[in-house]
């Protein structure tokens, strides 16, 4: 170490004085800037205090910044990996659904169709699994520090992101290669993608909650996915529901995700409104489900966790 | 309203028994439900009276600027209350109210991960406490300075020794600038020149204005840094007020009724494969005795017993004499002397002989410390107590005066004029 002085080894304890203004180093703010922090009890209804949740912004992006780093320090092939786990589902599925089980797929070529849906789905399963996890892992930092919680399962969700951008540069190559130009349609990409945030931060409030309780929730989880995956249209198209059926089917948030996002690259199938509205409002009814299910279970989590 | 700038009010905080079991799973409870519903009882893990209230009608207040010490025996609610103040669980009836930024340092190193750089840790443990992106930015520089880990910023936080990771963490808890400081037995990490580093550095932070709520078990930690402090027993307020007297209250309760058995002792801490069972003191004549006299031959005895009936290798057996307030005056310790390191048998009595007592008349604690196989084992604090009486230690016939008593170490000294 240094041999420069350490200022605090001078400074041996002070006998208890009573503070002399002038003395202090820094003083601390004027009163009318203070906030106050109130605690008591959950109330039984929404009890969201949004302003907050402004302010913690900050720790947010930390959040989201650091699991992205850690993530990364982690894995050899790094951002590779993004890549290399969709390509290899897509290459199996085209085999065995596309080849051999005909599938039919709306008039793309089925590795097209396929991945259309694959990079979205990949996403939001991965944002799930994130963020059903999220409160347990960060026990350590819940027990000792307050802030919001919802940053947790939030910052899982988003940090999906980063991986989804990489996979979809792929995407778009491999539009062109298969000689699909993507049209003006585009646009409502980010549309889709933020239904589909959406969708996972909802079912991750749940999911987060549930596994803060019981611990074996994350193990259901692979498999509550791979069911949610065969209800949603990936591996097939959604025209194959009856047309009678079509909005109970839409119910599920995802459906209108992967038609909306399928079309929005390829321009081909556009979802219909019926299906696209009522994914609207599952992904709203789930939301609140959500929100208010996890505020009320904050308290508890932190007693448990 | 008062400028008060913590508020409390009729706080209660209620567990359900069980509810602190961890790795509860879904299967168990589903299963439970079942088998119960065939039974028909009701379907509940815990039956309908398993409660307990950690904390019960707590209020009070705290003015801005005071530091207010938190002292009472383990369990007694002391960190819960700290947690509803800091946000962390909320309480189950009542209200806390603090004013201003609040800073909680219930451990060093929150938020730090290993696979993170110290640069990237610093960033992140200081979002997390609390600081802005802008002010750690402003603070970078000074934190990393005082931790002294300058030339390991972008190596990852694994590969620093365990000193350099607490004195980073320190490092930027103690940068943090808030209104209302919340600690909680901080100081019981690290060794004694890290200790006495972070209470120089929390006597700094009391001293400029803040208001700080200090839980501590070392009663002279909270002695020398808080004016006042609450005891907080069993999940309720005891007393408040002038800490010398809060603590000698608080000491007083934790003399186990029987003289000399240490069974019911409260304020302990170790390992605890090898225990003290009994203490106490025998005079010259070599009687047990709650009294004895300043300057006689006095020998301190411990009974000890082991669990696993093994002997006791690298031990090391301590006994630190204090005052009626858990001030400590002096130190007997087994590894000040001649190196003697054989194996000690699993159970039996250590004996500290003092040839001379060199206290003054009064009323005085014994903390005991046991040592083996390179950990704490038992650490019992202020656990015996005995009385002093007027001796002959100067061999001249006289005493310290009156107002020494009960605090004074004699040391044998001369005197002489010079030119």
């Amino acid at each position: 170490m240094s041999a420069k002085t350490n200022p605090l080894e001078e400074s041996l304890v002070a006998p208890c004085a009573p503070a002399q203004p002038g003395e202090a180093s820094r003083q601390p703010r004027a009163d009318a800037t203070l906030e106050v922090h109130r605690n008591e009890p959950v109330g039984p209804w929404f009890d969201w205090n949004l302003g907050e949740l402004s302010a913690y912004r900050e720790l947010l992006y930390f959040f989201v910044w650091r699991e992205i780093k850690v993530r990364y320090k982690q894995t050899v092939i790094g951002v590779g990996w993004a890549v290399l786990q969709p390509v290899a589902t897509m290459i199996v599925f085209s085999l065995f659904f596309g080849r051999l089980a005909k599938i039919p797929s709306g008039g793309l070529p089925y590795p097209l169709f396929f991945y259309c849906a694959l990079l979205p789905w990949t996403y939001f399963s991965t944002a799930l699994t994130g963020a059903t996890g999220s409160v347990v892992d960060n026990q350590r930092i819940i027990t000792k520090v307050y802030f919001p919680r919802v940053i947790l399962p939030l910052s899982a969700v988003f940090s999906g992101l980063i991986d989804f951008a990489v996979a979809f540069v792929l995407l778009v190559g491999m539009a062109l290669y298969y000689r699909v130009t993507p049209g003006p349609w585009l646009a409502f990409v980010p549309l889709f993608l933020l239904l589909a945030t959406l969708t996972a931060f909802a079912a991750g409030l749940w999911l987060a909650a549930l596994n803060a309780l019981y611990r074996d929730v994350r193990y259901v989880v692979p498999f509550l996915a791979q069911i949610w995956m065969f209800a949603s249209p990936v591996a097939y198209p959604s025209s194959l529901v009856p047309a009678s059926w079509r909005w109970l089917y839409g119910l599920n948030p995802m459906a209108g995700v992967i038609d909306g996002f399928r079309w929005a690259v390829t321009g081909q199938s556009p979802p219909t409104l019926a299906l696209l509205g009522a994914s609207t409002f599952g992904v709203m009814l789930m939301l609140a489900a959500g929100l208010w299910y996890f505020r009320r279970m904050e308290s508890v989590i932190a007693d448990v966790v | 309203m008062s400028a008060a700038a913590i508020a409390v009010s009729g706080l209660g905080k209620r567990y359900r028994l069980g509810e602190r079991e961890r790795y509860v799973a879904l299967r168990d409870v589903l299963s439970r439900a079942m088998t119960a519903a065939l039974r028909r009882k009701p379907g509940r893990g815990t039956n309908g009276n398993g409660h307990l209230w950690a904390l019960r009608n707590v209020s009070f207040e705290v003015r801005e600027g005071e530091t207010l010490g938190i002292i009472g025996r383990n369990g007694a609610g002391k960190s819960t209350l700290l947690k509803i103040l800091a946000g962390i669980t909320r309480p189950t009836e009542g209200y806390s109210e603090l004013r201003g930024r609040v800073g909680s340092l219930l451990e060093v190193g929150t938020g730090f991960h290993p696979e993170l750089t110290g640069r990237e840790n610093v960033y992140f443990s200081g979002s997390i406490l609390g600081m802005k992106r802008r002010e750690i930015d402003r603070k970078f520089d000074e934190i990393v300075a005082f931790a002294g880990v300058e030339t390991f910023l972008d190596t990852p936080l694994k590969h620093y020794s365990s000193g350099m990771q607490l004195r980073l963490a320190f490092s930027v808890a103690a940068h943090l600038e808030p209104e209302v400081l919340l600690v909680d037995e901080v100081l019981a990490v690290g060794d004694a020149s890290f200790q006495k580093k972070c209470l120089g550095k929390m006597g700094d932070v009391a001293h400029s204005g803040r208001t700080v709520l200090f839980v501590s078990h070392q009663t002279s930690a909270i002695l020398q840094l808080c004016p006042h402090s609450l005891w907080v027993d069993r999940g309720g307020v005891r007393a408040m007020g002038p800490s010398r007297e809060v603590v000698a209250r608080y000491l007083a309760s934790l003399q186990s009724g029987i003289p000399g058995k240490l069974d019911a002792a409260v304020d302990r801490r170790g390992r605890g494969r090898v225990r003290f069972t009994r203490a106490w003191l025998e005079n010259s004549e070599g009687t047990p005795a709650e009294h004895v006299m300043s300057g006689e031959t006095v020998r301190v005895v411990a009974s000890y017993e082991s669990a696993d009936g093994a002997p006791l290798v690298n031990s090391r057996f301590s006994i630190a004499v204090e005052d009626m307030l858990g001030q400590p005056l002096f130190l007997c310790d087994t590894s000040l002397g001649a190196d003697d390191s054989a194996p000690r048998p699993p159970s039996g009595r250590v004996v500290c002989t003092l040839p001379e007592l060199p206290l003054n008349q009064g009323r005085y604690l014994l903390t005991l410390y046991l040592e083996a196989n390179g950990e704490t084992q038992d650490w019992v604090s202020s656990a015996v107590g005995f009385d002093v009486s007027e001796g002959n230690f100067f061999g001249s016939g006289r005493q310290a005066p009156p107002g020494w008593a009960s605090q004074c170490v004699l040391v044998r000294h001369r005197w002489g004029f010079e030119r």
